[in-house]
């Protein structure tokens, strides 16, 4: 579980987030939506440690994160997955490489064990076959799922996915919706989404928080946020002429 | 930045392999510039001394002696290095700037790795490891190529210009080259470093970023070569 008490931050005269509160639970995919600039991937590397909010506190299974000294923080930062909005492979290893990665880096285990992992991690993504493969002879999409390869070869209890659908065609999309759903599920991980997809939502999100302005504004889960009353929420979820015709449908 | 790259590596045996892959990048790469360059420039040392002797008095065997000097004190340590300042400082500018717009560097953070460790270090180790080979091997060829040129135009003869790359020979300029090499070696891949590291936006600022460390790193050569040879030389 995850816990954020009170987060703010500000870069120079702007203020990003502002007395964020939110608890995010272990098995469930947690989603962060809201407009582009409303704050979502600075909260997220907040929550990771990239940026260092101004005041709060990130708690990972009652730790405070950020109080932690570098080797503490190490150690919950094996725990943790992280999926991309570019992918963020290394362009020079191969995708065997990218996937044993975390593995070489952190553990003992032998080489045959660390292909094994990475076969079975590759395996999980349905990329067997891929393994000799470098990044860029990838398509975006396989790009994304050696990216959730990597997040889940250390067994992370935490995943953090920043906006996995961009740049995705909308079958795509519902692959990786349901990679990581499936994988929160069977790996029993709290698993935190940042996205503006409203079809990632409907697909996958258990929770739901709205952030706006830097504020959350808004939480809930999936059946709630298609009635919500909430204006602002509601101009973003019903932006998009689908979804309006399924608000009328709903209506 | 410097702390976090002197920090304890997290596997040796990973930096181990990164170092070797940097000097083969860094180091093995531009072996065909750098031997290019010093045949040609000590080619033309020998030839440009040749054409400038007119007294009588002044000895043939000059020739040689004046581009073993010129070759070993400024040639090979500094002009070399100006030229790998730009070849392998922006080579490294660019290379980790580009993981640091494409989120390849908090990548590693998350995953829990010292990132300026794991980048960073190797290519210091590397540059200051295999930048005083290279340059032993600019002196000879750049000697080698005076030599080429004294016999291909008969403007002096074989005895004497081997005389001349023998006479008066101090080992400690060698010495003297070699400390700046290891100190230009240090400047370039850290100044190049620190600028990759610290990119910050897109692709745009990636170029910036390696103008900006080959620029740097050129200034940082020059002060320091009349600041070690103050201290050294004179």
């Amino acid at each position: 579980m995850i816990e954020v008490k009170n987060l703010s931050k500000s870069f120079g005269e702007l203020q990003v987030l502002q007395d964020i509160s939110a608890n995010y639970m272990r098995g469930k995919v947690n989603m962060i939506i809201g407009r582009s600039g409303s704050g979502k991937s600075v909260l997220a590397k907040c929550m990771v440690g990239l940026h260092f909010p101004e005041q709060g506190e990130v708690l990972y299974d009652g730790q405070n994160f950020l109080k932690m000294n570098i080797g503490e923080k190490v150690e919950v930062r094996k725990n943790i997955g992280m999926l991309f909005q570019a992918s963020a492979l290394f362009d020079s290893l191969t995708v065997e490489e990218n996937v044993m990665f975390p593995l070489t880096m952190f553990t003992k285990m032998s080489k045959s064990e660390m292909l094994q992992r990475a076969e079975e991690c590759l395996e999980r993504v349905n990329l067997t076959g891929s393994e000799k493969l470098y990044p860029s002879e990838t398509s975006g999409g396989m790009q994304k799922r050696i990216a959730i390869a990597r997040a889940i070869a250390m067994k992370p209890k935490f995943l953090f996915c920043d906006e996995p659908n961009s740049g995705l065609d909308p079958q795509t999309s519902i692959v990786i919706d349901n990679l990581i759903h499936d994988l929160t599920k069977e790996m029993n991980i709290t698993t935190i989404v940042i996205s503006h997809d409203m079809n990632s939502v409907i697909e996958i999100g258990d929770q739901i928080m709205f952030i706006n302005e830097g504020k959350k504004w808004w939480e809930g889960d999936k059946k709630d946020i298609l009635q919500t009353t909430n204006k602002e929420l509601n101009d973003f979820v019903y932006a998009s002429k689908f979804m309006k015709t399924v608000r009328e449908k709903l209506k | 930045m410097i702390r976090r790259v002197f920090t304890r590596p997290e596997k040796f045996s990973i930096y181990w392999k990164q170092t070797v892959a940097e000097v083969d990048k860094i180091g093995i790469s531009s072996l065909g510039i750098v031997a290019l360059m010093s045949v040609f420039m000590g080619a033309v040392i020998a030839l440009q001394t040749a054409s400038n002797i007119e007294a009588s008095w002044i000895p043939n065997y000059t020739v040689g002696f004046t581009t073993r000097q010129s070759i070993i004190l400024e040639f090979s340590p500094t002009i070399i290095a100006l030229i790998l300042a730009g070849k392998v400082g922006s080579n490294i500018a660019s290379e980790i700037g580009t993981m640091r717009v494409t989120e390849q560097i908090d990548a590693l953070e998350i995953m829990g790795v010292n990132s300026a460790g794991y980048l960073i270090l190797p290519k210091i180790i590397a540059g200051v490891f295999i930048f005083p080979f290279l340059i032993m091997i600019s002196m000879f060829l750049g000697i080698f190529g005076g030599w080429i040129i004294c016999i291909a135009s008969g403007i002096i003869s074989t005895n004497d210009y081997v005389y001349g790359i023998q006479y008066d020979f101090r080992p400690f300029h060698i010495a003297y080259a070699l400390i700046k090499t290891l100190v230009f070696g240090f400047v370039i891949t850290s100044i190049a470093s620190y600028y990759g590291y610290y990119t910050k936006g897109s692709a745009l600022e990636v170029g910036r970023s390696s103008t900006q460390a080959v620029v740097y790193s050129s200034v940082m050569i020059l002060i320091l070569n009349y600041i070690i040879t103050q201290l050294i030389l004179i």
